[in-house]
């Protein structure tokens, strides 16, 4: 058969230009999704400068005293509490998630994970200010009784509060990407696993626990993630006082809360958007830190197993 | 008759939900032979094999009514523990699923969660045992890498090993070269005609060629009934149903 011959030309310019330009735009999107990270970190540098130049950003992290109004800008204590209530939200976070995961995926009836989805996107989607208000109603009164019976007298707002949040929020997330791991791990390795003898836990401890490694530290990772970056929500229960908390029963004041609530208040005061701006870098730079060493972490198992 | 009837099935029925998918099996397997499970995709097959080891317990939605005897005992309704119970049946899949861990710790695995921890002891019986699927020589050097970094012909024969490791007397192996190159084909088809004086083997295949070459007793299933059974000369070459014939010659895969 004879091939149909091409039409006028003018035709095919049109089809080929439109092709290119087509092509143009994928390229200018994909690049400026790439350099977005760049730029917002490039743009924390260059505004929090002028602080760096005077104080060696080494003193401005481990340093406890905060006082603007001296010139003193001291991160220590906003730092921490975030490691307090990112830590301890995790530690909290995790364990739930996983059991609920194994649960949903190893034991329970198919129908009952099919109803457990809109759950956990309800969950997923509710606006963090919603758990910030739930916070400080339950979790604020319950922290302050559970104080009590330790003995302590404080108010409830307080690390462990913003963690109980916190937690709370991201279970959804974290549970999320854990049903998937274990819902992708083929049904033959437990049969195969089942066959030699195993017991329904044995299998789940020694060989799906293990082939879903990479699958858990994504999920974390992404909790972590979260956790560390969550302002409102914390904000509301978590006390914003200045000082380098000592125990999950003080009040903490975590880096997003710092920058939220004073960004465009008392910028009269020199200096101070520097050291707002630095403290936004720190919460940035650790954030990608932790995605990259999970990175590696990830390709480090997936040779192993 | 001289041969010993190792598994017995009796009016087996399995449902899944509303599907009826083994209708009223009925099959005997000798023991030390090679028994020979054929029949088209989708009629059951798989599923009979899974019974036999109890899988099904996985699924709720199935249910299970008749009797299978191994040994004189019926392993539906048995108050034997379930796991000793699938230790007597080595399990070979389609394709092999190494379990996630070390090629020794493959073979390890059915012994170290029956409490046998002695590192002497496990590297004597993981030897013997690779040794038993050729495949020792192959992976001496390597023991301690993870299993997936071997071939897929070797993480067969890999889960072969696996599986004799536990000392079952029974093998039930699903279509185990469907993944595999010719010459690993060939390895474990040869293990199997060597393994048979000391294991009975359920094979389930549909390659009609590869059941020529090892089955003693042959089973043809159709649509989740057993069309016909016994010995490999007589069903493969005088059979006496129609499905069979046109089965065998090629008329419906």
């Amino acid at each position: 058969m004879k091939e149909r011959p091409i039409g006028p030309k003018i035709f095919s310019l049109n089809r080929y230009l439109k092709d290119r330009v087509g092509e143009t735009w994928m390229i200018i999107a994909f690049v400026m999704v790439l350099l977005l990270p760049f730029i917002v970190g490039a743009g924390l540098y260059l505004k929090s400068r002028i602080l760096l130049q005077e104080h060696s950003i080494w003193t401005l992290l481990v340093s406890g005293n905060w006082n603007p109004q001296k010139g003193e800008f001291g991160l220590a204590p906003f730092i921490v509490s975030s490691l307090w209530v990112t830590a301890l939200a995790v530690l909290i976070a995790v364990p739930v998630s996983l059991l609920s995961a194994i649960h949903l995926t190893q034991y329970a009836r198919k129908w009952f994970l099919n109803a457990m989805h809109p759950v956990i996107d309800i969950l997923a989607g509710l606006p963090s200010v919603i758990y910030g208000v739930w916070g400080v109603l339950v979790v604020v009164p319950f922290v302050k009784r559970l104080a009590e019976w330790f003995d302590i007298s404080v108010s409830g707002y307080s690390i462990l509060a913003g963690a109980i949040v916190l937690a709370i929020m991201i279970i959804p997330f974290i549970l999320n990407i854990l049903i998937e791991v274990f819902r992708t791990i083929p049904e033959e390795l437990t049969e195969a696993s089942l066959s030699l003898g195993a017991t329904h836990w044995q299998t789940i401890k020694r060989v799906l626990l293990r082939k879903a490694v990479t699958g858990i530290i994504s999920a974390v990772v992404l909790g972590v993630s979260r956790a560390f970056g969550e302002t409102i929500a914390v904000l509301m229960v978590v006390g914003n006082v200045v000082h380098i908390p000592k125990g999950a029963f003080q009040p903490g004041y975590p880096l997003p809360a710092l920058i939220a609530n004073n960004y465009g208040e008392m910028l009269s005061i020199p200096r101070y958007e520097a050291a707002l701006m630095l403290s936004a870098l720190v919460l940035f730079s650790v954030v990608l830190l932790f995605n990259f060493a999970s990175r590696i972490a990830i390709v480090q198992f997936e040779k192993r197993v | 008759m001289s041969e010993t009837i190792k598994i017995n099935i009796r009016d087996l029925n399995l449902h899944a939900g509303k599907n009826h998918i083994l209708k009223n099996v009925n099959i005997s397997v000798p023991k030390n032979k090679i028994t020979v499970i054929l029949g088209p995709s989708g009629c059951g097959k798989t599923t009979l094999l899974k019974t036999l080891n109890r899988l099904t317990d996985l699924n709720p939605e199935i249910r299970v009514t008749g009797s299978i005897q191994i040994d004189e005992e019926d392993i539906l309704h048995t108050t034997s523990d379930i796991h000793d119970i699938r230790k007597r049946m080595g399990l070979l899949s389609q394709r092999p699923y190494p379990l996630p861990m070390s090629i020794f710790n493959n073979v390890a695995f059915g012994l170290k969660i029956s409490g046998r921890r002695r590192k002497k002891i496990l590297h004597k019986r993981v030897e013997h045992y690779l040794r038993q699927a050729s495949l020792w020589d192959e992976v001496q050097h390597r023991l301690r890498e993870p299993a997936i970094s071997l071939s897929i012909g070797q993480q067969q024969r890999l889960c072969l090993a696996r599986g004799l490791a536990v000392d079952p007397d029974i093998i039930l192996a699903d279509e185990p070269t469907s993944a595999l190159d010719p010459v690993s084909s060939a390895a474990i088809e040869e293990k199997f005609i060597e393994l048979k004086n000391n294991y009975t083997i359920v094979v389930v295949t549909h390659i009609l060629r590869q059941a020529r070459r090892i089955a003693d007793h042959v089973v043809f299933m159709y649509m989740g009934e057993v069309v016909e059974q016994g010995p490999a000369a007589e069903i493969l070459h005088n059979p006496q149903m129609e499905k069979t014939r046109q089965y065998l010659n090629g008329a419906f895969y």
